[in-house]
């Protein structure tokens, strides 16, 4: 996946990579000619006595210094453009394929889950590409380079290499397959430590309430050693990793001289080369160094590069139509032909042989216990979800017809979970009507009781709402939903369990002023409490799924069994 | 306030990226912050070290010893190379001569440059390499990188528990305050901006911390040492490569300063791309439904550019960090190279020293980039540090150690005499309230939203201290008593649910640590918990938290209802406590709760009057004020604020008229 996900995406960033391929050859061919020119200077100059060459050596080693320098400076500028590139074309990417989800896929994910695959994870793969264009490229190349180098300078030593590397990348490795687990330990107990903050501080009224803080600090003691525990002896393996590969390389240079020196007394390597092949074997030790540290990163990244792969590898259970209906005559009449739906992959179906018809002008309701399928029932009509079985349709053209655009302009919804965006409060009542002008929004306000408080709020429209409007009230939230929704004017009005957080008195004026303002428009309100129904021009009694009444308040009150339960529970509770 | 606080935080948190201590050279910017006072912040921080002051000293010996030995390495070293150097000379020559003959020889035959150039060697003529010396001094050298390797370890390995401990106590005293901070001071500050002080700065904190001690101690100490050694190897040549000093400290700052802010930019642009990614997801179908994409799509490209180019930036400009030092030590490479090879051509320096002080040039370089950029990521982990020192800093409650404990149990008098409670200094909530419930009364308290309800019970618990006026439980003030004692002896239900993450069981036995299996099955049976446990597959072992996408609300209001059933207190306050449950389920719990008030002085908040019916004193509350009290059919009869708000909601939207409800309970039950 990750490869698939590198591979796809770096595509067109193909020839900055050649280019950065070509530089880095040449940067790091210039770094080690450098060596090779020193041991020049010391084998024709300084031995031989020839100032003018040293000169002139020198001359070259700076030159070399240069190109060098040049090249990596612009490997490093297309390598940083292209490995960034990337990222921002990753995340476009997954941002673009969840933003076709239905919301199905968006729920099978969750959200948070596609937030951290399309920010974080991103961000670890996007430091391997990097990470990748820097050392994966020079490392290997420094590897070959100093090799051949060093052979060139003295075959008889190359022996020595062919030893230490193995010692160094058993000796790091070693180290590093001790010290991954403990960070991956470490952070799941930093975790765990933030984790007791965190739940200190959201539930500081009913630690305080049930007198628990010598539990809780018991609590986050444990936690606080654990961690600490865990931080030492991982630690203690990260203090060994510097001075092991310190003494590695140093080692290797004391064994390079002595058997050097054999070789230098027996006549068959000179002098210079010494000093170069200890600057080879240092430089090959660095590069092994860099690729297993290269390597330990992969595997953190390859997770993040699944996780990736799997959002842009999922497409969404909602296509719509290639040439959708945008135009149709009559306006908002809205009918369940034997609807069902099934989450894929579940045994049960959530809705069954769901049909009614929702007219024009009149009112809808839905009532029925927690986990009936009312809300799942709403969704389906802006086709969050399709239908698994039988249609909807809207003006009798089947809803999966529309173009997806047309259809959601006739819908007004105002979901369980008032959601606000961040921005002014006229931001988000933009979002129900785009050019929507002042007089609008504070008419629609007015309409749904967000007048008075909006007045309040100092700047107006123009305050400012906390992400998710955390800011107000539950029943100031669910208000500006509402006020959302309304300036929207739409054929037809989906109100799911939308007055929950509203105290009575303003619920009642709230149903009093929608009055009029739905005269026209089908309304599909979802409902708890069983007095605001009972006016409703039908009522659709939902269990497990399935209808179980529908009629008027009156009818089913004579009829329907559930709706009886339902009507005496909330009338015991008044009566008892 | 809202549940989504805590998500978003671990959310910024992964952002933000905490990889344990083993991060690359980009956690340079990771939180990009100066602080306000850095030399005090400093001083207070290093301050804390102080109870691990034995150790420091043994680090810093360990340390001083290290980075001696490794900066004698080199020269060693390089008397070998002199040795190797003067045995492959000596065997060019003829034996039987000394050196001086060699050299008067050379001069003789006019080879100044030679003659110049043996006088730099210790060596005699006609014979080789000298092995025993060779080796000798080979195994000095590699004892010497050993030791001087061991000590780095022994110096890594103090240094760590250093660290780790002083951290974890600075932990421990964050959860301490937290516990004797006024629940005011989490009401005024923003709760990720506090979760964010004591999570990702106390983080911060110890990662920069870990890092910094030991490569500033090891990078200063190695600048000195290998300065000292070069002074002792050549005076020029260690000029010369002093200038590396400050150029390379200048390059670097100037890069340094500019990747940083780039840093913080990207950092910025991460957090702003990721708001607005959290927004389109969460309100994914909402955008959808009001046909936004279009709009959400723009907006998300812009911003995902602007990271780009800042996180471009940044990584450009990080990343030319290395190669730029690298270009510093090259060119003093090639001064050296030269200047030493015309050194030793002139004989005044021999050859092993020349490429000891090539080593030695390299390793002078890096230290002086490693302090440069150790210098950076102290100032962000000086800024985390203060603002947990901030934090430590804050105003404590009034401390109650003092307080007398209480044994006996309460009978449950409360009564309120002339209290007076604000917020906010300049806005009177509660002005001048008095109240006495007798022990075993039910209290009902309503009232629209804002008008003090739940302060009043808050007050109740001593969550605020008052303004004027106090309240008594038993004839005893509760600001004479310990806070413990007070509210050991009150079960809360809150408006706000809260688990925490666990399982059900021990979210319930949360309200009695001791409690045995079968307390909490009685506890989750009367509360109606059991029913939908059973529906779960791991029963009471699911675990729960307090985002709780795996039980509804009302189930949540069962669990928290069940905690404070458990808890078995000997008074009782429900705010709002089944809000959320099904009128269905809410009707048998009544009953249940019914059991639980008997005998028990009892607040209850509601929004449903029906709940509230048969309570025994009904306080009506507008703008902090008691407008009314009496019972259910006093208020009814006075027909003014209770009866109005009980009015309104048995009237359905046929306003005004009598619902047809009435008729159809009678039917229903008939």
């Amino acid at each position: 996946m990750l490869y698939r996900v590198v591979r796809d995406y770096l595509r067109p960033y193909k020839r900055d990579i050649s280019y950065v391929i070509a530089l880095q050859l040449v940067a790091t061919i210039a770094s080690l000619l450098l060596p090779s020119l020193n041991a020049d200077i010391i084998d024709n100059g300084v031995v031989l006595g020839d100032t003018g060459y040293i000169m002139r050596m020198g001359g070259w080693m700076l030159a070399v210094s240069l190109l060098q320098i040049t090249c990596t400076i612009a490997a490093v500028y297309l390598g940083a453009r292209s490995a960034m590139g990337f990222g921002r074309d990753v995340r476009s990417a997954l941002f673009r394929r969840v933003a076709s989800f239905s919301s199905r896929e968006v729920a099978g994910f969750g959200a948070p889950s596609l937030i951290t695959r399309n920010t974080n994870d991103v961000q670890q793969v996007q430091m391997l590409v990097m990470l990748g264009f820097t050392l994966a490229i020079s490392a290997p190349i420094m590897l070959v380079g100093g090799i051949i180098m060093a052979m060139r300078e003295d075959i008889g030593l190359s022996w020595l290499v062919a030893v230490a590397i193995p010692v160094l990348v058993a000796s790091t490795g070693f180290i590093i397959s001790r010290m991954v687990p403990g960070f991956r330990r470490m952070q799941r107990h930093l975790d765990d430590v933030n984790q007791v903050m965190r739940e200190q501080i959201t539930g500081i009224r009913v630690i305080r309430a049930f007198v628990r803080e010598p539990y809780e600090a018991d609590r986050f003691g444990e936690a606080n050693n654990d961690l600490t525990n865990v931080g030492i002896s991982t630690g203690r393996w990260m203090s060994a990793m510097f001075p092991t590969v310190l003494f590695v390389m140093n080692a290797s240079s004391v064994a390079v001289l002595w058997f050097g020196g054999l070789r230098i007394d027996d006549g068959s390597m000179q002098i210079g080369a010494l000093t170069a092949f200890i600057t080879y074997l240092v430089q090959i030790l660095m590069a092994v160094m860099m690729s297993t540290f290269m390597l330990v990163m992969i595997p953190r990244a390859a997770v993040a590069g699944d996780r990736i792969g799997e959002v842009l590898a999922t497409s969404s259970s909602v296509v719509p139509p290639e040439d959708g209906i945008t135009e149709v005559t009559t306006h908002g009449r809205l009918e369940f032909d034997n609807v069902g739906f099934t989450y894929a992959g579940a045994e049960h179906p959530v809705l069954c042989d769901i049909s009614f018809t929702a007219e024009p002008g009149k009112t809808t309701a839905i009532i029925g216990s927690t986990g009936a399928g009312k809300s799942t029932l709403l969704s389906l009509i802006p086709r969050l979800f399709d239908v698994t079985q039988g249609t909807i349709s809207v003006d009798g053209v089947d809803i999966r017809d529309f173009d997806p655009e047309a259809l959601w302009q006739r819908i007004g919804l105002v979901p369980q979970k008032a959601y606000l965006f961040s921005g002014t409060i006229a931001d988000n009542l933009r979002y129900g009507k785009p050019d929507a002008t002042e007089a609008e929004m504070w008419e629609a306000l007015e309409l749904a009781q967000a007048k008075d408080f909006v007045e309040e709020m100092g700047d107006g429209l123009d305050s400012e709402v906390a992400q998710g409007g955390t800011s107000l009230s539950g029943g100031q939230r669910q208000r500006i939903a509402i006020a959302r929704a309304l300036i929207r004017r739409p054929e037809v009005y989906l109100f799911d369990d939308s007055f929950s957080a509203l105290d009575v008195a303003t619920d009642a004026r709230l149903r009093r002023a929608l009055k009029p303002v739905t005269r026209e428009a089908t309304v599909l309100i979802v409902a708890q409490r069983v007095f605001t129904i009972t006016d409703a021009d039908q009522i659709v009694v939902l269990e497990d799924g399935r209808v179980v009444g529908l009629g008027t308040h009156d009818e089913l009150l004579a009829t329907c069994p559930t709706y009886q339960e339902i009507v005496e529970s909330q009338l015991k509770a008044e009566a008892s | 306030m809202t549940t989504s606080a805590p998500k978003k935080m671990k959310e910024t948190e992964r952002i933000t990226g905490h990889v344990g201590p083993g991060r690359g050279p980009h956690s340079m910017g990771m939180v990009g912050q100066k602080s306000q006072n850095f030399r005090e912040s400093g001083k207070r921080l290093l301050n804390r070290l102080r109870p691990e002051r034995p150790k420091v000293i043994a680090i810093f010996i360990a340390a001083t010893v290290s980075v001696a030995f490794a900066a004698i390495g080199p020269r060693v070293l390089g008397r070998a190379t002199d040795i190797v150097f003067a045995g492959a000379i000596g065997k060019q020559l003829p034996s039987g001569v000394t050196r001086e003959q060699v050299i008067e020889m050379a001069r003789a035959r006019g080879d100044e440059q030679i003659a110049d150039l043996l006088t730099g060697v210790d060596m005699v003529p006609g014979q080789g390499i000298d092995f025993g010396q060779l080796g000798a001094v080979l195994l000095l050298v590699l004892g010497l990188y050993a030791a001087s390797s061991l000590l780095s370890f022994v110096q890594g390995y103090m240094l760590t528990s250093v660290v780790m401990n002083t951290v974890r106590r600075m932990r421990d005293d964050v959860e301490d305050k937290l516990n004797r901070m006024p629940l005011s001071y989490f009401d005024r500050q923003p709760r990720g901006e506090l979760l964010s002080r004591v999570t990702n700065d106390l983080d911060n904190v110890s990662q920069t911390v870990q890092q910094t001690m030991s490569q500033l101690l090891t990078g200063l100490l190695t600048i000195v040492g290998v300065f000292a050694m070069m002074i002792s190897l050549s005076w020029t040549l260690a000029l010369i490569t002093l200038v590396t000093i400050p150029v390379s400290a200048l390059a670097a700052g100037l890069v340094m300063r500019r990747s940083q802010k780039q840093f913080i930019a990207q950092w910025r642009r991460t957090g702003a791309l990721n708001a607005q990614v959290e927004e389109a997801f969460a309100g994914h179908s909402l955008i959808k439904v009001f046909g936004r994409q279009r709009e959400v799509q723009a907006r998300f490209d812009e911003e995902n550019e602007e990271l780009f180019q800042a996180s471009f930036r940044a990584q450009f400009l990080s990343n030319l960090i290395m190669p730029m030092m690298m270009f510093i030590g090259n060119l003093n490479y090639v001064i050296i190279a030269v200047i030493g090879g015309l050194r030793v051509a002139s004989g005044t320096m021999s050859l092993g020293d020349v490429q000891a002080f090539i080593q030695y040039s390299r390793q002078f370089t890096q230290p002086v980039t490693q302090v440069a950029s150790m210098a950076n990521l102290l100032q962000s982990g000086v800024a985390s540090a203060e603002r947990v020192f901030e934090f430590l800093d804050a105003d404590e409650e009034v401390s109650d150690e003092h307080h007398a404990r209480l044994v006996k149990d309460a009978h449950g008098r409360v009564s309120f005499e002339n209290v007076s409670f604000r917020y906010l200094e300049d806005t009177p909530l509660i002005d001048d309230l008095s109240l006495a419930v007798e022990p075993g009364q039910t209290v009902a308290i309503v009232g629209p939203t804002g008008a003090g309800k739940t302060t009043l019970v808050n007050l109740v618990m001593r969550f605020y201290e008052l303004n004027g006026g106090r309240i008594t439980l038993d004839e005893q003030d509760i600001a004479e008593m310990r806070r413990e004692d007070l509210r050991g002896r009150i079960g809360m239900v809150l408006q706000d649910t809260w688990l925490f993450e666990g399982t059900i069981r021990d979210n319930i036995a949360y309200g009695k640590l001791d409690a045995t299996e079968d307390e909490i099955l009685e506890a989750a049976k009367a509360t109606f918990v059991d029913r939908f446990v059973h529906s779960l597959p791991d029963g009471y072992d699911t675990i729960v938290d307090d985002e709780g996408a795996n039980i509804s609300a009302g189930e949540k209001q069962l669990i928290t209802i069940a905690r404070a059933f458990l808890a078995n207190p000997a008074l009782l306050i429900l705010d709002e406590a089944t809000s959320s449950v099904d009128t269905r389920t809410e009707l048998l719990l009544q009953h249940a709760m019914a059991a639980l008030r008997t005998d028990r002085t009892s607040f209850v908040i509601a929004h449903r009057l029906s709940t509230i019916r048969d309570a025994d004193l009904i306080l009506v509350m507008e703008d902090g004020a008691i407008v009314e009290q009496g019972t259910h059919e006093q208020l009814i009869a006075k027909g003014d604020a209770y009866a109005n708000l009980y009015n309104a909601q048995f009237t359905g939207p046929r306003n005004g008229e009598a619902i047809a409800l009435g008729a159809a309970a009678a039917a229903g039950a008939g």
